[in-house]
């Protein structure tokens, strides 16, 4: 399987504070890439930086071989990406934002693609209302499908299903491993619901104080520790982070 | 360079405007207001004032003139704010949209915007106060551009100042105009300042504008010289204002500014 994303030596700090540590790691092809860890571990600023709005101090990032650092425009088109963080704009309707989203990342037959995935996301009621309306699920639908729209090799989804119902988050979690499966995506997944990384990761990477604390598979991955659970792990991983690098 | 995501800029521009009866209003209200108040004064001015002077070209035209300033100038600005209101930088700054582009698309906006202006300040000038744009003839057509290509300048410079100090800091952008006018003489002539003054306004290209038209219509020459300086003044003042906007972007890139915006920091 070929990489659609390489992180190689990423570093960021913000004055003196070590937000990501000379990190590295790939999303290969037909991949879910689970990243975990506690809040300030370094998982968002990691997420930024591979958007391209954060450069990183030191390291490189290349989408599909390319190097983002020195060709970001033409990088940044292979990706997408759905984060709670990132509203769309709450003045503009539904489609009006995703057209205005489909023109920038250069979507092909445009109108096509959005009620394709406005189908399939059931927001075919809500096309032509206002964004800023619309109950923060369905807000969450719509973002997905703006990070959908250009069919990106690599979807960055920063807890993607945080307000969701449990029906509607696993039907989402269905579509996108459907997704992954499908072309050459790679997905790389951020989550705090471990039953979720478990349903829908091929691997995990634990990050702690910026760095990468453990790699693997999220159904074995406990029991090589000593813990019953993907829970566990991540309350050992917030908590001791250093009984699981001497270990 | 993508004109595909450059009209895009201006898509969502009049999408905002075509939902928003308060976006619209601006658009003609206030230009229209100062039409009307510098009209009468203008027409009162002329029947006080001795026989011989029409103060209707000479002020209510430079207004007009210093009204497509504004209005460009805010064109540019509030099409940034979209972005800012509504914290969707990040949306766009991880899009395959370079900064040029979305500088140009902003250009393009305030041009579509500032034609409405421009339009119905033309046709108030003309039908209340009988005061026609081609009096001015071809010599309309530099003031415009070079009034025209500053308020590009004040317009991304504005957006480099809100991008760098957050969205507070859009309590700097509209007092510009205001700060700049006593400079450059739009109803007065710069002959009337100090000379700490003078020398501020020669670095300012709506200075020799607003000379120019006075000359104009008092029937003397222009001088193309002043006119070819101003809009090398405005040309540099564009690229000036497009290397900061540049320089802020990369620093919002370097801190994390466009990540998270509404923090406001200034680190």
């Amino acid at each position: 399987m070929s990489n659609i994303l390489s992180v190689s030596s990423l570093r960021k700090t913000y004055g003196d504070v070590i937000a990501v540590d000379g990190i590295s790691f790939d999303v290969k092809s037909n991949e879910i890439v689970g990243l975990l860890g506690p809040n300030g571990a370094g998982k968002t600023t990691t997420i930024n930086m591979i958007l391209g709005v954060l450069q990183p101090d030191t390291g490189s990032i290349a989408i599909e071989g390319i190097d983002l650092a020195s060709r970001r425009s033409e990088a940044v088109e292979r990706t997408n990406f759905a984060a709670v963080y990132a509203p769309l704009p709450g003045n503009l309707t539904v489609l009006e934002n995703l057209r205005i989203f489909g023109r920038l990342y250069e979507v092909r037959d445009l109108s096509k693609r959005i009620d394709d995935l406005v189908k399939q996301f059931g927001l075919i009621d809500f096309r032509n209302k206002k964004y800023g309306v619309l109950s923060s699920g369905e807000q969450t639908r719509v973002s997905l499908v703006k990070a959908l729209l250009n069919r990106p090799d690599l979807l960055l989804l920063d807890e993607p299903t945080a307000s969701l119902d449990p029906a509607t988050a696993k039907d989402i979690r269905a579509t996108i491993r459907q997704i992954a499966r499908q072309g050459k995506n790679g997905v790389l997944w951020t989550s705090h619901n471990m039953y979720e990384v478990e349903a829908v990761c091929d691997r995990v990477l634990f990050l702690s104080h910026g760095k990468v604390l453990l790699e693997g598979d999220p159904k074995t991955l406990p029991q090589e520790h000593g813990k019953k659970t993907l829970e566990e792990l991540f309350i050992t991983v917030a908590r001791e982070p250093l009984t699981l690098e001497v270990s | 360079m993508s004109i595909r995501r450059i009209l895009t800029i201006v898509l969502r521009q009049l999408y905002l405007i075509r939902g928003s009866f308060s976006r619209v209003m601006p658009l003609f209200a206030w230009v229209a207001i100062d039409m009307l108040l510098w009209g009468f004064l203008t027409k009162y001015l002329n029947t006080v004032a001795p026989p011989g002077f029409n103060f209707v070209p000479a002020l209510l035209g430079a207004v007009l003139f210093w009204d497509f300033f504004i209005r460009i100038m805010q064109g540019v600005t509030m099409a940034f704010f979209e972005d800012v209101w509504s914290r969707n930088f990040l949306n766009m700054f991880a899009s395959p949209l370079r900064v040029s582009e979305y500088v140009v698309g902003l250009i393009v906006s305030s041009i579509l915007t500032s034609m409405i202006g421009l339009l119905v300040m033309f046709v108030i000038a003309a039908v209340v106060f009988n005061l026609s744009f081609l009096i001015y003839g071809l010599m309309a057509l530099p003031f415009l551009l070079i009034l025209f290509l500053f308020g590009i300048a004040i317009g991304i410079l504005g957006c480099a100042l809100v991008m760098r100090f957050g969205p507070s800091a859009e309590w700097f952008i509209w007092p510009i105009p205001a700060l700049i006018s006593p400079f450059v003489g739009v109803l007065y002539p710069i002959s009337t300042l100090p000379q700490w003054m003078r020398v501020i306004s020669r670095c300012l290209p709506p200075s020799y504008v607003f000379e120019s038209l006075r000359a104009f219509v008092a029937g003397s020459a222009v001088s193309p010289a002043a006119l070819l300086v101003s809009g090398c003044l405005a040309g540099g003042y564009i690229c000036l204002a497009y290397w900061v906007f540049s320089r802020v972007h990369q620093h919002a890139l370097r801190n994390g500014l466009i990540a998270r915006y509404s923090a406001e920091s200034v680190s």
